[in-house]
């Protein structure tokens, strides 16, 4: 139909030239995705993605739960599809292109279905089409009722040698695709997003995307980048560090989107790109051959992954003990599973204070909430001099009137003076 | 249904129904505190795993983290990670070494509002990933306790909640609390709230850290004046 036609038909049609590129880029981006049920892929441009699916059916559980899987995955990324099977790959496109979801098992019950299909699905040209229409040939069964040599005088072999590739009459090599070594693909908003948190449901179709890709080459990532194109500024780039590498589409979304939570905008977001460069191997899971009881235990690293989207990546940390003397250094904030020294430190509280607290002294008494009670001590600690972080100080255990054990220390260098150092909480 | 002939032995049995006298046995497991003397009044002989346990200690200080000593060294000796969300001050790992937990298990979490407290409370309880979760509330109410009990619930670790003593007063959806106070120079540990019969007399618990009771210290029940205090056998220490 002619654009004038269709803008006469509905004048409100908003007309959109065809992009191939994206177009390409977007049926790789699924091809990329599918490879995940079976061994070989194989593109059919611009819109089609042949699956050799008869070594896959037993893993997936069927065909039914095999079509169940593609149908939710595809239609989560955002696509409408159409799903068919046939014995060779010709027949299963044909029988898509024209919108048939059926499957058919064998050679013998092929033939019936594809003579009644139009003659459309051969996708040559429309020369040719007109020429067909004007013998009274319409569908391919007609086609095949014609006498051979006729048809390959008139239209050449081709026709023929794509029906008897259909039928299995002729071999029909591919080329199987390759899913490229990293990961990349972007979707263009239909509308300007100002919203952070808008985000995510566009992102989900990227992630899904990212997630099928991993599963096909077995692999996971330990670090991708959602980047926001916006109209005028530079892209904003959020990265998403995982602690293991994963796979996991739905762990993805969340950590994104408590990165998304409190996330402002500098400007309005008109497409989104999703890139994941170093895929690592990654084993699948094994299921455990007893039940267990109670909640399956949970992961580790994506409970750290999503703290520390939310809260920072320094908020989660673990302790590490170091032989020091000066009780505020024998201990540093650190990676969380490090490995420790056994050290033996005297009586050490359990709370130390960020620093320590002046406190006054009445009376030659060092006071903390009233006169407090000297219990132990002293400890002397001296040390530090090469740092320039030198102290002097004799450390006691204390009571407070409330009956509390707190830590103090009578500082020797300087001012001098009473200092609350920790609480024997 | 009508017609069924119900015992109600059998309806007794059930571990979600307890009678005033006998503590509960408890439907959860649970992980013994290291006190004889509390564990017996406790249900189950422990603190409750995928449960809350609020502890309320009159003020900082009289003994609040040794009470939860020996069950945090065992599960972090069993490689569980003990996550603290929102300490009010830092964990001091040369202490907790001392007192047999192992430090590479633990994992200090910080939050810039209650409300990420909460929400990091929330997310470890539920992700049932952790041996145990200590964290700090404040102001919480009783909706959010709800959700931090809810998502506790099924897990295995468990769960204390520090809570100033005011907060005694408020209804908890916590089935275990415990508040502490001091008596006789000893940590005084009342059971507020449990699943059985309410506790009426508080569980004493010696509070001194252990070279403050006994080793080589001496023991000064006065005052000291700083003159006396130097004369004192210092340990010395020079690097």
């Amino acid at each position: 139909m002619a654009v004038a036609a269709a803008l006469a038909l509905a004048p409100a049609l908003r007309v959109a030239p065809r992009d191939l590129a994206t177009e390409t880029e977007a049926l790789l981006g699924v091809a990329g995705w599918a490879a995940q049920f079976a061994p070989g892929v194989a593109l059919e441009f611009p819109d089609g993605v042949l699956l050799e699916v008869s070594g896959s059916l037993k893993l997936f559980g069927g065909l039914e739960s095999l079509l169940g899987r593609l149908r939710r995955g595809l239609a989560e990324m955002g696509w409408s599809s159409v799903l068919a099977g046939a014995p060779t790959p010709r027949a299963a496109f044909w029988l898509a292109l024209v919108g048939k979801q059926k499957f058919i098992g064998s050679l013998a019950e092929l033939e019936p279905v594809l003579a009644a299909l139009p003659l459309e699905v051969l996708r040559c040209n429309d020369e040719a089409l007109a020429a067909f229409e004007a013998i009274g040939v319409r569908t391919l069964g007609e086609l095949r009722a014609l006498p051979r040599e006729g048809i390959a005088r008139r239209f050449g072999q081709g026709p023929l040698a794509e029906l008897d590739r259909a039928l299995g009459r002729l071999s029909d090599p591919r080329n199987f695709f390759v899913p490229p070594a990293r990961f990349g693909a972007a979707l263009s908003l239909p509308a300007e997003v100002t919203q952070a948190e808008a985000l995510l449901f566009a992102a989900r179709r990227l992630i899904i995307q990212l997630a099928g890709f991993l599963a096909a080459r077995s692999g996971g990532v330990q670090r991708f980048v959602l980047s926001l194109r916006h109209r005028d500024k530079a892209a904003t780039e959020i990265a998403i560090g995982l602690v293991a590498p994963s796979r996991d589409a739905e762990h993805f979304i969340l950590l994104l989107r408590e990165r998304l939570f409190n996330f402002t905008l500098a400007e309005p977001v008109r497409e989104i790109s999703l890139r994941a460069d170093d895929v690592v191997p990654l084993a699948g899971h094994n299921l455990g051959l007893r039940f267990e009881q109670g909640k399956p235990p949970g992961q580790w690293e994506h409970l750290v992954e999503r703290l520390r989207a939310r809260l920072g990546a320094d908020a989660v940390y673990g302790l590490v003990l170091r032989a020091e003397h000066r009780p505020e250094h024998a201990v540093f904030a650190g990676e969380l599973d490090s490995k420790q020294l056994h050290l033996d430190f005297g009586e050490r509280p359990f709370w130390l204070l960020d620093r320590p607290k002046r406190i006054a002294e009445i009376g030659a008494v060092p006071h903390h909430k009233g006169p407090l009670e000297l219990l132990a001590g002293p400890e002397r600690i001296e040390s530090g001099w090469w740092d320039g972080d030198d102290v002097a100080r004799d450390y006691f255990v204390a009571r407070t009137q409330s009956e509390a054990l707190v830590w103090i220390y009578r500082e020797w260098r300087g001012e001098g003076g009473w200092y609350l150092h920790g609480v024997f909480a | 249904m009508a017609n069924m002939p119900i015992s109600f032995a059998v309806l007794l049995d059930r571990p979600d129904i307890w009678r005033g006298q006998v503590l509960s046995r408890a439907g959860t497991p649970t992980i013994s505190c290291g006190f004889p003397g509390l564990d017996a009044e406790l249900p189950g002989r422990g603190w409750p795993a995928g449960a809350l346990t609020e502890i309320l200690p009159a003020h900082e200080g009289i003994g609040e983290l040794r009470l939860l000593g020996p069950a945090l060294a065992g599960l972090s000796k069993r490689g569980l990670r003990l996550v603290w969300i929102a300490p009010p001050h830092l964990p001091y790992a040369p202490a907790l070494a001392a007192a047999g937990i192992d430090v590479a298990n633990l994992v200090i979490v910080r939050t810039a509002s209650p409300k990420e407290t909460l929400w990091a409370a929330e997310q470890a309880l539920a992700s049932n990933a952790c041996g145990a979760v200590l964290a700090w509330p404040q102001g919480a109410k009783y909706a959010e306790l709800r959700r931090l009990q809810i998502a506790a619930e099924g897990g295995r670790a468990p769960a204390f909640l520090f809570r100033v003593p005011e907060a005694a007063s408020e209804s908890s959806p916590a089935p275990l609390r415990i508040a502490l106070g001091t008596s006789d120079g000893g940590l005084a540990v009342r059971v507020l709230k449990r699943r059985g019969a309410p506790l009426a007399q508080p569980i004493l618990l010696p509070s001194m850290p252990p070279a403050v009771r006994g080793k080589n210290n001496h023991v000064d029940r006065h005052p000291a004046a700083p003159a006396a205090a130097r004369d004192f056998s210092a340990r010395l220490v020079h690097a």
